[in-house]
């Protein structure tokens, strides 16, 4: 059962959509001690990652959540929470993985945000098993985690190569929403929900 | 690559959707539900609802029809129309929509986007503007062309990128309905003015307009509506098209299961 940390930033409904549709229970992580109740975490969000990361800190979960053990999913600026900081608002994040969250330069010639379709290079990874090379996913961010290839497991472009997800031990993270993404992103969730470390 | 969308648009109203629609499998013509299944299954890369619904039990109904379709469709969908306060789009981001689109309100108060956009994010405010050419000029109009107001088109989008704009929407109310094209011409002067995305819409009757806008004015994102509530352009056609003309599209490998029929055929 997947628990959905519910700490306001963005709405969630897209996303237990997405998991009712695919029959794989949820249930929502409010306390510390709700974190012991399921066998998967997501970390949804949507907005600008340093007023979500002061929610999540809000809520008094940050430092179980850096303990846990069991698979652990950040979605968009869910993902961007996971690493060690981010230009926007100059946050300190998590730290979980030790990348950085950048913002994309409008000087390479590219519209921001980066929003819509984009396609994928997934590594070898239980997350993206069952995803072709250059299967595309719904992207909306302005921010971007830079690419660094001990913690890629795959890669878009958009002006620059960056990290569309990425993975150290039980973390993981996908910029795109994967509960937007089509039956692409369903998979993802899937393969998420099943994961077992 | 980042791919160009493609977005039908269906006009919404007490929570039906409205202006015939074709596909001779639906169950029920007038549900949105369904209707948004069927395109996301066809490849639509997103989807608009523009309410048109002028009572005041809009926003309840409205709210009922976001959850609805937030429910059923894995693409993303922008709700307009009615959008005046924060209240409205933070019942309506709550309810699963990706995005709003604001209009007139944004041009009887500028301020609204730069709320809107510092409470949810640039990312899901997109400005709807209706050009029309009067004297030389592009002016923007409201109630779908009717009412002129003293906005230049280019200044007033401008000014919106600036306040927080995400996306533009820009219909060419001189090419709606018409058939005849996109409005290559301005789309392409004033994607080259901004920094933020551009959706084109206005004038689509044939898969080569859609080409045209592309390659012509660069845009991100064009949308129609008859062309595809009729069947008369198949979004698998279209996308096939767009991609022999080195156009970055998204294709579907296998069609998406449908959510109530097993195949889906138009009715041409």
């Amino acid at each position: 059962m997947v628990g959905i940390v519910n700490y306001g930033a963005g709405n969630i409904f897209s996303l237990t959509a997405a998991l009712d549709r695919l029959n794989v229970t949820y249930g929502m992580v409010n306390t510390e001690n709700d974190l012991e109740k399921y066998s998967h975490i997501i970390i949804p969000g949507v907005g600008h990652a340093g007023a979500a990361m002061e929610k999540l800190k809000g809520t008094g979960l940050v430092e179980a959540i850096k303990k846990l053990t069991k698979p652990v999913l950040g979605i968009c600026v869910g993902m961007q929470l996971i690493t060690e900081h981010s230009e926007e608002g100059d946050a300190a994040l998590l730290d979980i993985v030790p990348v950085k969250t950048k913002k994309f330069d409008k000087s390479l010639n590219i519209k921001i945000p980066h929003m819509g379709w984009n396609a994928v290079s997934p590594k070898n990874n239980s997350l993206f098993e069952g995803v072709e090379d250059n299967t595309q996913f719904y992207f909306v961010h302005s921010y971007f985690i830079e690419y660094n290839p001990t913690f890629d497991i795959a890669s878009a472009d958009y002006g620059l190569k960056f990290s569309a997800a990425v993975q150290k031990d039980n973390f993981y993270g996908v910029q795109f929403h994967p509960e937007k993404s089509g039956k692409a992103g369903e998979l993802i969730l899937k393969n998420f929900s099943n994961l077992s470390l | 690559m980042l791919s160009k969308r493609i977005i039908p648009c269906l006009d919404v109203k007490d929570g039906r959707t409205v202006k015939g629609v074709n596909f001779v499998d639906l169950r029920d013509a007038g549900d949105p539900v369904e209707l948004a299944a069927q395109y996301a299954q066809q490849g639509a890369d997103e989807l608009v609802f523009l309410d048109i619904t002028a009572t005041h039990e809009r926003r309840k109904t409205m709210i009922e029809m976001v959850k609805s379709v937030a429910r059923q469709l894995n693409i993303p969908f922008t709700i307009g129309g009615g959008i005046t306060e924060i209240a409205d789009a933070d019942a309506l981001l709550n309810a699963g929509a990706d995005k709003i689109s604001i209009n007139s309100a944004a041009v009887r108060n500028p301020k609204l986007i730069e709320d809107l956009a510092k409470t949810f994010g640039v990312q899901f405010v997109v400005l709807a503007v209706d050009t029309k050419h009067v004297n030389g000029k592009n002016m923007v109009h409201l109630n779908g062309g009717r009412l002129i107001t003293e906005l230049e088109t280019e200044n007033w989008i401008k000014q919106a990128e600036n306040l927080g704009a995400g996306e533009i929407l820009l219909t060419s109310m001189d090419h709606d309905g018409t058939k005849a094209g996109f409005d290559c011409g301005l789309l392409g002067k004033i994607n080259q003015m901004i920094n933020i995305p551009i959706i084109a819409s206005g004038g689509a009757g044939n898969m080569e307009h859609f080409t045209e806008v592309f390659q012509k004015a660069n845009v991100d994102a064009a949308l129609a509506a008859s062309v595809f509530h009729y069947g008369e352009i198949l979004i698998p056609d279209l996308k096939q098209e767009l991609k022999r003309n080195q156009i970055p599209v998204r294709i579907l490998i296998s069609p998406e299961p449908a959510v109530h029929s097993q195949e889906s055929v138009f009715l041409k």
